[in-house]
């Protein structure tokens, strides 16, 4: 499925990595998939800053799975600077969180999130989400940018800060 | 009477002063003028009396004689005498001897009459004195002599009094009136003042005025001393009762800001449950998962039954967590109440309840339901845990008859949700809608223990009551009202223990 995506993981817990990346092989999703461990380093990597200043500059995720509790920066402040920057605010971003609360899911959608995944504590559920994620976002959904069609990153007035 | 009641005080002081002096002066002056009035008479008549002697003595000699002329002569001496009006001299046998009559009036009243033995005599007619005297001679009555007199001077003299008490009465009158305008500054101002303090005081609500001091140490300077104490005292009260409140809406507002700390405590307690608990929940499934796929040619069958069990333990723990989670989801949320059409609500859950059930053969009865004040969200929970309680407790049967309904008793309108799947023994009614308490044996009915503990909250939370009966093997039924309270703003929101 879709080699040319690039898929950002921010996950901080090295086991929920592991699982993660195991679901994705196992729904053999070819995509190159980019781990950062807080929230810090997700905004490093996306505004190309500290470690990542030097990542090219047309090779943007074509899809961010975010987790919410994380360390130094939590997910819905990564979130929030995602959504009102005009260079990242059209990346889609998924949160895949354990978290199944009212609030973080209202909360998330109010920042603008892509679509939002609790985690199923079944195995064999976790792997149909991850099934169906890969199929939806990497398959059916086209992307707001693509290196073949070479519009990116398009123009957008920034969204009113929350 | 009444309007004397009605009177104020000053006007009742004056009234009592002017009273009480103008009695005392009427009764004093009608004393004296009584006793001026007998004074004078006694004096006017001795006087008579001595020119009767006299007349009597000079003329004695005449009626001895028998000399009717110089009897006349010796009367008519009594000109001098300008009250008299006429006089007489008589025979001992009541004839005529000599007359005089100052204005030659020939009218002669009758005299009065002496009694034997008597030698004078006397009588007051409205405006004469006439006085009768024995003439005597050696201890001889040879006559009796009358002499009228006038008592136009007494008359005057009584009109002059009466005058004069009158006067006096007036000016007297005059003075108590300017005597008890003066002193009733003394005492019917005070009481005035009190009065119209006590009116303000009680009117406006204001303790902190006070009556004005009286200068007088009296009763009055007593009683508005005792009211000035009084409001004294209430004002403490008062000072002392906003002090207490002031005290406890600091210690509510105290609590208050507690309970909200324990809440937000409680609230991100839960988020840990819900976020951190569930994590390392995944992680043992997930590599139990991994290991049965990835390793399963070099685990034995006994190996793979204990991975399986690991991962029944993991899905069942991730039940519990997230019947819990719901409880507690239940506690912390707001009531949003609406009219409820109850009927509808029942046969979407009983649809969803079908399609679970598919294969088992369940009939499903939905009576009269009514239209209810509550929150539908959390009444379809209520129905569901419910009817869904019933399906799986009455699985043995074929087939399974559940009913939701309404029945009255005592006057209220009741819901009620019935099987005639396998009840329980009523010794154990109390453990049923505790948190993981259970009934059954879990090899026989799966469940966690939590969907009546939520049911028993969403129904208190809207200020109903649920209770069952039921009886082994013999069904169970569970009755409910779902009574929104009126205002649910002023329900404390309790603190929810998971």
């Amino acid at each position: 499925m879709n080699g040319d995506a690039r898929i950002l993981l921010v996950e901080d817990d090295p086991q929920d990595v592991e699982l993660t990346l195991r679901a994705f092989r196992t729904e053999k999703v070819q995509s190159r998939i980019e781990i950062v461990r807080d929230g810090e380093e997700a905004l490093d990597y996306l505004f190309r800053r500290g470690d990542y200043k030097d990542r090219p500059v047309d090779e943007p995720p074509t899809l961010v799975l975010l987790d919410l509790k994380l360390p130094k920066i939590d997910g819905l402040q990564v979130l929030r600077e995602v959504k009102t920057s005009a260079e990242c605010r059209s990346i889609p971003v998924i949160v895949l969180t354990s978290s199944g609360e009212q609030r973080d899911i209202a909360e998330s959608y109010k920042l603008g999130v892509n679509s939002y995944i609790q985690k199923p504590v079944d195995i064999a559920e976790f792997r149909k989400a991850i099934r169906a994620l890969a199929l939806y976002w990497l398959d059916v959904n086209r992307p707001p940018f693509s290196r073949k069609a070479g519009t990116f990153p398009p123009a957008a007035p920034p969204l009113k800060p929350q | 009477m009444l309007k004397v009641r009605n009177y104020s005080i000053r006007q009742k002081l004056t009234w009592m002063n002017m009273l009480v002096s103008g009695a005392a002066l009427l009764l004093a002056c009608t004393a004296f003028a009584g006793y001026e009035l007998t004074d004078f008479r006694q004096t006017l008549v001795q006087g008579l009396s001595i020119q009767a002697q006299i007349v009597g003595a000079n003329s004695a000699s005449s009626l001895l004689f028998n000399d009717p002329e110089a009897a006349r002569n010796t009367l008519s001496a009594l000109t001098a005498a300008p009250n008299i009006i006429s006089a007489s001299i008589f025979t001992p046998d009541g004839v005529l001897f000599a007359t005089y009559s100052r204005d030659n009036s020939p009218a002669r009243p009758p005299m009065p009459v002496m009694n034997a033995g008597q030698i004078e005599t006397y009588q007051f007619t409205a405006d004469e004195l006439i006085l009768v005297r024995a003439i005597e001679f050696q201890g001889k009555r040879i006559g009796t002599v009358g002499i009228r007199s006038s008592l136009r001077e007494v008359n005057d003299r009584l009109l002059r009094y009466a005058g004069i008490v009158v006067a006096v009465l007036l000016v007297s009158l005059l003075a108590a009136f300017a005597f008890s305008s003066v002193l009733q500054k003394a005492t019917a101002r005070p009481i005035a003042q009190l009065a119209e303090t006590a009116r303000i005081v009680s009117r406006e609500k204001k303790y902190s005025i006070r009556a004005p001091a009286a200068r007088n140490a009296d009763e009055i300077g007593g009683l508005i001393d005792a009211f000035n104490q009084m409001l004294e005292q209430i004002q403490e009260r008062d000072s002392a009762l906003e002090a207490a409140r002031d005290e406890l809406e600091l210690r509510v507002a105290q609590r208050t800001s507690q309970l909200e700390a324990v809440n937000r405590e409680l609230e991100s307690f839960t988020y840990s449950v819900a976020h951190d608990l569930r994590a390392p929940l995944r992680h043992i499934q997930g590599f139990a998962d991994a290991l049965t796929e990835e390793g399963s040619e070099r685990l034995d069958t006994a190996a793979k039954g204990y991975l399986n069990s690991i991962i029944d333990s993991t899905r069942r723990m991730d039940q519990l967590i997230n019947d819990l989670l719901g409880l507690a989801q239940v506690g912390r949320r707001e009531l949003r109440i609406l009219p409820v059409q109850l009927k509808p609500l029942v046969e979407d859950v009983v649809r969803d309840l079908a399609l679970e059930t598919q294969g088992r053969s369940i009939e499903w009865r939905v009576g009269d339901l009514p239209t209810v004040d509550c929150d539908p969200g959390l009444a379809k929970q209520v129905f569901y845990n419910l009817l869904s309680n019933a399906a799986k407790y009455s699985r043995p049967r074929d087939p399974a008859v559940i009913e939701a309904g309404q029945t009255i008793l005592n006057g209220e309108r009741i819901l009620f949700v019935r099987d005639n799947g396998v009840g329980f023994n009523m010794k154990y009614a109390h453990k049923l809608f505790g948190v993981f308490e259970r009934l059954h044996r879990r090899e026989d009915f799966e469940g966690t223990g939590v969907g009546l503990a939520t049911v028993q909250r969403i129904i208190h939370k809207h200020g109903g009551r649920i209770w069952a009966e039921a009886a082994i093997d013999q069904g169970a039924t569970f009755f409910f009202t779902l009574t929104a309270p009126i205002s649910t703003s002023a329900r404390p929101e309790a603190v929810e223990t998971i």
